[in-house]
């Protein structure tokens, strides 16, 4: 089972990378609020995070696998005919999706009176964005936005149903052969947890180094001692 | 006008809950498995219910068995693990016997037999493989000669076989590191993928392909190659059993062997698959 890891990683951080970039962009688009562009935008969020992971994996898969005369002609056919690319595509599309609501949350949340005083200091645009938006937001938006890389991580052991063997379908395999489905699906879950650990401290060692003044021990020591 | 019709709904449920239990319902009660994805053996209409060649056989043998059954379907990479652990008690899914199988659990006598082989696209160029029948239980060396012959079609190729079937054994054996092996959960996506051209060839039962070529999918597709059966394709398909069930192994054993004699199975195969799939003994 081990041998599926690193097409289970592969795929997850690959379309975690991609999905990013998508999602910061769709956050900004609607966030412009240019109405044709943000509607779109809003309308891509409401359709891949309405509908269920597994099923888009089939529409892209097995859905697109049906206008191959059509990908052909438009030079695309080389693409939906890899598993790969079509399972990288459908997850690529979902996580997009959510981070997209999570950066538009980070957004939000960066007080108006930070950027009111921001501009008063004279910056404007992209300084603003970069020294005080951004900052502020990724600070919010981490959190959040772990808990979509661990979800992500999990969602690639769909991919199993289009022929793709990573952890969960040379898990299915192994059970098919020995019939031990309690010990390999333990063994499976096991290997998800333990890769979902190092990403779990790796997100934490993150939010630590983003926001040092937000460490635990600081945020205790800022609680009054005792107000009775 | 309703009340009396209520009334009389409600007597006639009275009457039947107060009848003598009619002789059927003495019957042994069991569940039977099946995978309902693999036409024309088993698959789910349009109506949503399961149908095709299993479907008949099993009522047929379960009368003859006095078993009352009922079948359920159940995802064919699962179809093992479930009845050993008691989720049903038969299964009927175009299981082949085969040692391994038997580690694990019983089998009936064989209800059918046919060949296996590929499912390609006529303008394939392993539309051109050669054919002949060759039996791997019979004619070890003679269908291993063949199978070298095929080599050279498949290199490089992709061929795609629905997962823990003894299609995939086969494919594994001897075409491993000449052809990239894909895994399927069901045969319906294998044939999919060969109308969509992800794959070059599907590797299945001809009884199946021969249902894939009529279907809606099917008209650019042939079946291609030599036709092989026995050896690690498995000895004929039979009535699933867990171990231990011996008085259920007798019955279905006794209901297969008599709808062999008296051309039951003959009858319901050349419904189903247009050809006689009866196990020569």
């Amino acid at each position: 089972m081990l041998a599926g890891v690193p097409l289970t990683l592969q795929l997850a951080f690959s379309s975690i990378a991609l999905g990013l970039g998508m999602a910061i962009a769709l956050a900004l688009i609607v966030r412009a609020g240019l109405r044709p562009l943000s509607w779109l935008a809003e309308s891509y969020v409401f359709v891949f995070r309405g509908t269920p992971l597994l099923v888009q994996i089939f529409l892209v898969y097995y859905g697109l696998g049906q206008f191959r005369p059509e990908l052909q002609e438009i030079g695309l056919w080389w693409f939906f005919r890899s598993p790969y690319y079509c399972a990288l595509l459908a997850l690529t599309l979902n996580t997009a999706a959510y981070g997209a609501e999570i950066v538009r949350g980070g957004l939000q949340s960066v007080p108006a009176g930070q950027i009111e005083a921001a501009r008063a200091f004279g910056m404007s645009g992209l300084t603003l964005y970069r020294r005080i938006v951004a900052p502020i937001a990724l600070r919010q938006a981490l959190p959040a936005y772990g808990n979509e890389i661990i979800l992500m991580i999990k969602a690639t052991s769909l991919v199993s149903t289009i022929t793709l063997m990573e952890v969960t379908g040379l898990a299915h395999k192994l059970i098919s052969e020995t019939f031990r489905s309690f010990e390999v699906f333990f063994a499976a879950g096991t290997i998800y947890l333990l890769m979902n650990f190092v990403v779990t401290r790796l997100i934490d060692l993150a939010e630590r180094w983003i926001a040092p003044d937000l460490k635990r021990e600081n945020r205790v020591a800022m609680v009054p001692l005792d107000t009775r | 006008m309703t009340f009396v019709r209520l009334t009389a709904i409600a007597g006639a449920l009275l009457a039947l809950c107060l009848a003598p239990q009619d002789v059927s319902a003495q019957n042994r009660k069991i569940k039977v498995a099946t995978e309902g994805a693999y036409a024309p053996w088993n698959f789910v209409n349009s109506q949503g219910k399961l149908e095709g060649f299993e479907l008949d056989l099993g009522a047929e043998l379960c009368k003859r068995a006095k078993l009352d059954c009922e079948f359920v379907a159940q995802d064919w990479d699962g179809i093992m693990p479930s009845l050993l652990a008691k989720k049903y008690d038969a299964i009927m899914a175009g299981m082949n016997i085969t040692p391994k199988r038997m580690e694990m659990i019983n089998f009936t006598a064989a209800y059918a037999a046919g060949p296996h082989g590929f499912l390609v696209l006529k303008n394939s160029p392993l539309a051109k493989m050669p054919g002949g029948e060759f039996s791997l239980t019979k004619d070890i060396a003679g269908a291993e000669k063949a199978i070298e012959e095929l080599k050279p079609f498949l290199k490089g190729k992709v061929l795609g076989v629905q997962g823990s079937t003894t299609n995939l054994a086969w494919a594994e054996k001897y075409f491993k590191g000449v052809a990239e092996i894909r895994e399927y959960k069901t045969t319906e996506q294998h044939d999919l993928d060969l109308s969509a051209g992800r794959i070059d060839a599907a590797v299945d039962a001809h009884s199946a392909a021969k249902a894939t070529m009529e279907s809606a999918i099917g008209k650019d597709m042939m079946i291609a190659g030599p036709a092989f059966s026995g050896g690690i394709l498995g000895l004929g398909v039979a009535v699933g059993l867990r171990k231990e069930d011996n008085d259920l192994k007798t019955a279905f054993d006794a209901a297969v062997k008599s709808a062999i004699a008296d051309g039951t199975i003959k009858t319901l195969s050349m419904k189903w698959f247009k050809i006689d799939m009866t196990p020569k003994s």
